[in-house]
């Protein structure tokens, strides 16, 4: 049973003409961690939104089609419903920190839902000791860099034990080594945890290694879905200005020059080895 | 002189009175800013100033408070000044010792005033301050207004200064011109600032949104405040201190207070 | 020309950003300064303008020192574009926007006017002379922030985080045009930490960390050195990383670019064989 189906969904914001997504169908199915690109404007950051309920709920404008996110229709429950089941880490980490200390930044949610003290307290140190910032918990804010303040973030929506965890643009405003660690975090939530991970991101090349599928939207559709390998070797892929990580153009360009490696790699590590292999034979 | 907000930014540390509910801590400041309204008379004002001085050095924030105090001593010396020229002046023009101490003891009192409130929000932190608010039952709206108001302070205080820059850096000098064109150079300020204020609370709002707030009409909390003897303790004393300024001021004739 | 003189500044607060800080840049140098966040990078080059005076050391600018003149003049010559566009938009109009520091600057009305038509062609804006910038989509606001800096032409174009937030055609955009920027005589510095950027475009690359310079030379020369790039946070173009795990094989040092390393892995296979 896909965790997340979307059918025949167009969406156009209140007071403009032209519609964001237009008649986009779509599954992920539990336990995949798909990765959304595509350029500026292209409709993905709209797209998540409509998987936990911001749009309609928090946006308005018209929607039409049909979103069922973990066997809940999007149009009949509310975010806060929907946020039991969806968490959603966004671009800027400053503006998703409510408290002043980590602790209560993670509890946040959980307060909200009412639950009982004791099961906050548990879940807030298993969010804090599975996301690795234990020992920031007292810290405030202010006293975090942006990385920590994203892991922060993430730990916050994990408390809340969603089945589906959405991060649009989450290291933007982070430097790549912080970049790096946030992928690990959350490739290893998804590994390890089952959790479905649906990540909006330009910087492929960080990100892919982690990511089973990526799909790529222009003018509100759906272009590509696929296996990374597919996707990125296609060749419509160029056209659509993403950024395809720079192992596999290499992939290309030795294929132009009479060399192939017969798979395009994901990640340097997997291309050096692969020339090694050639080299060696 | 905004050096004296400063002041009042709660400093993280641990100590008897970092560790006493901000209720009790809350009465002992109202009851010193009592105090310090009630009597006019320079000896007790300065003995209410100096009682607070322990308070500091336990506390470990005599930095801060010390901040606090310079930045308010501008204005303690406008009022010293303001009191002497009116007295002075009802006083027959005549500068007697009576008009100087009677204008000290404003300026000390002003210094009182601060320092009481200044060492509640230093010894404080705004979350438990908020979770006070909670349990004494003010809408969890407010209490979260302010907790927000209080993280978010700093950061629109940066932006501000980023945005001075930014503008600055496109020629923009604010320091000159008739006085009507430096109030007009505040608009390539504050309108970025308010945009910027805006849309900070917008995306905010999705992530509130986004984490379920406002799903339960009663929340639960991950801390709860609990009287303990150090803070039945601060109440008991710090009323009955009242009780006996009161009584002090007002029912025994001592001229001076 | 910009130069910087044993360069140290602490914050009011205590922090200190940057300690003893050297550097030369020349006319017509395209530089790219990198490291982590907090490493110094944007204290160093708001130093460039005046924002920021020297707590010790000193900063010239054309020969002149920067404590000596005012922010606005020191602007002229050096436009600084900052991260967020947001930071800067106030006007009605985008017009009204770029004629914002034309006017500060004292430029006659019809230099104003000329301008105006011209970055705005420049950046292909001419057809949102009358719309309000708060209408616009975060590239565009972007590029009229480029705008309004461009209009009163300055010499020296200092950058700050261009590429965040952007997708991969508008960098490809960017890269270009800061490229037509150097070609036409300007000093373009770029704060990024955006390595795959910066070797596309293979500027010089001074690489911060902590308040100092680790590092300054070529890209091809800087990026190559994994040990000095760990010490900024920043990691090696792709490209790099490949080669440097064939570093045993004989693969030659220094190369950044996509189509030089096809090349070399070429080189490689038809050696191996």
């Amino acid at each position: 049973m896909p965790v997340i189906e979307v059918k025949n969904l167009s969406y156009t914001y209140q007071g403009t003409e032209r519609p964001a997504i237009r008649d986009v169908t779509f599954t992920v199915e539990r336990g995949e961690f798909v990765i959304i690109t595509g350029p500026s404007g292209c409709g993905k950051t709209t797209l998540c939104r409509c998987f936990n309920g911001l749009i309609p709920h928090f946006y308005g404008g018209s929607m039409t089609g049909e979103v069922i996110v973990a066997g809940l229709s999007v149009k009949q429950n509310s975010t806060t419903q929907l946020a039991q089941h969806v968490g959603m880490v966004f671009q800027s980490p400053e503006n998703q920190l409510f408290a002043l200390s980590v602790e209560k930044d993670v509890a946040f949610g959980l307060e909200n839902l009412a639950i009982p003290r004791e099961e906050i307290r548990q879940r807030v140190e298993w969010a804090l000791e599975t996301t690795g910032i234990s020992d920031l918990r007292t810290k405030a804010p202010y006293e975090l860099s942006g990385g920590q303040q994203q892991r922060v973030a993430i730990a916050s929506v994990l408390a809340m034990r969603p089945e589906i965890m959405i991060l649009d643009e989450p290291t933007s405003f982070l430097d790549p080594v912080a970049a790096q660690k946030i992928f690990e975090v959350v490739g290893g939530l998804n590994r390890e945890l089952g959790l479905t991970v649906i990540l909006v991101e330009h910087r492929l090349d960080l990100a892919t290694a982690y990511a089973n599928r990526v799909v790529v939207m222009d003018g509100g559709e759906i272009r590509l879905s696929g296996d990374p390998t597919c996707v990125y070797a296609s060749k419509d892929v160029r056209l659509l200005g993403i950024g395809v990580p720079k192992p596999v153009r290499l992939y290309q360009v030795l294929k132009e020059k009479g060399v192939d490696l017969h798979r395009p790699p994901l990640t340097a590590h997997e291309a050096a080895a692969m020339i090694r292999e050639m080299v060696e034979r | 002189m905004f050096r004296v907000f400063d002041g009042f930014r709660f400093r993280r540390a641990s100590s008897p009175l970092h560790r006493l509910d901000p209720r009790s801590k809350f009465l002992m400041a109202c009851v010193f800013f009592a105090l310090a309204i009630i009597f006019t008379g320079i000896l007790p004002l300065t003995l209410i100033f100096l009682v607070q001085i322990p308070l500091v050095l336990v506390a470990g924030v005599r930095r801060e408070w010390l901040r606090s105090l310079r930045g308010g001593a501008l204005l303690a010396l406008l009022i010293f000044g303001t009191n002497l020229i009116v007295n002075y002046m009802s006083a027959g023009y005549a500068l007697t010792l009576d008009v100087i101490l009677y204008s000290t003891s404003m300026a000390v009192r002003f210094l009182a005033l601060i320092s009481s409130f200044s060492v509640f929000f230093l010894t404080t932190s705004p979350d438990d301050l908020g979770l006070a608010l909670e349990q004494a039952r003010i809408p969890y709206e407010f209490c979260f207004a302010f907790t927000t108001a209080v993280r978010f302070v700093p950061v629109l205080a940066g932006e501000a200064q980023t945005i001075v820059d930014a503008q600055r850096s496109r020629g923009l000098e604010l320091e000159k011109g008739s006085f009507l064109k430096r109030v007009r150079n505040y608009v390539p300020i504050l309108i970025p600032l308010i945009v910027g204020a805006i849309r900070r609370s917008f995306e905010m709002a999705e992530a509130m949104e986004a984490r379920a707030f406002g799903a339960k009409e009663r929340r639960t909390n991950l801390n709860v405040l609990r009287l303990q003897g150090a803070d039945y303790a601060t109440v008991l004393i710090s009323l009955s201190t009242l009780a006996c300024g009161v009584y002090l001021r007002y029912f025994v004739a001592i001229p001076s207070l | 020309m910009i130069q910087v003189e044993d360069l140290y500044f602490s914050y009011p607060v205590g922090v200190e950003a940057l300690r003893g800080v050297s550097l030369k840049i020349n006319s017509g140098e395209f530089v790219a300064i990198m490291g982590e966040n907090g490493a110094g990078k944007t204290t160093l080059v708001k130093h460039f303008n005046g924002l920021l005076k020297p707590s010790r050391g000193r900063v010239l600018v054309d020969g002149v020192d920067t404590r000596k003149v005012s922010v606005a003049s020191l602007s002229k010559r050096v436009g600084l574009v900052f991260q967020n566009p947001d930071h800067q938009l106030f006007c009605e109009t985008v017009e009204k926007e770029v004629a914002f520091g034309l006017r500060n600057f004292g430029f006659p009305e019809e230099t104003v006017l000329k301008r105006i038509d011209w970055a705005l062609s420049l950046l292909d804006l001419t057809e949102y002379r009358e719309v309000s910038p708060f209408m616009l989509s975060g590239g565009e606001r972007k590029r009229v922030a480029l705008a309004s800096v461009l209009a009163w032409d300055p010499e020296t174009v200092v950058l700050d985080e261009p590429t965040i937030g952007q997708d991969q055609g508008q960098k490809e955009r960017l890269r270009q045009f800061i490229t037509q920027l150097n070609a036409q005589g300007k000093v373009v510095v770029i704060v990024t930490h955006d390595v795959e950027f910066v070797a596309d475009c293979h500027p010089r690359v001074i690489l911060m960390s902590r308040g100092r310079i680790v590092a300054d030379g070529l890209a091809g020369d800087v990026l190559y050195d994994h040990g000095v790039l760990d010490k900024a946070s920043i990691l090696p173009p792709q490209v790099t990383q490949i080669l440097l795990e064939l570093a045993d094989l004989n693969a030659p040092r220094g190369v950044i670019d996509l189509y030089e390393a096809g090349e070399v892995v070429a080189n490689l296979l038809r050696r191996g064989r």
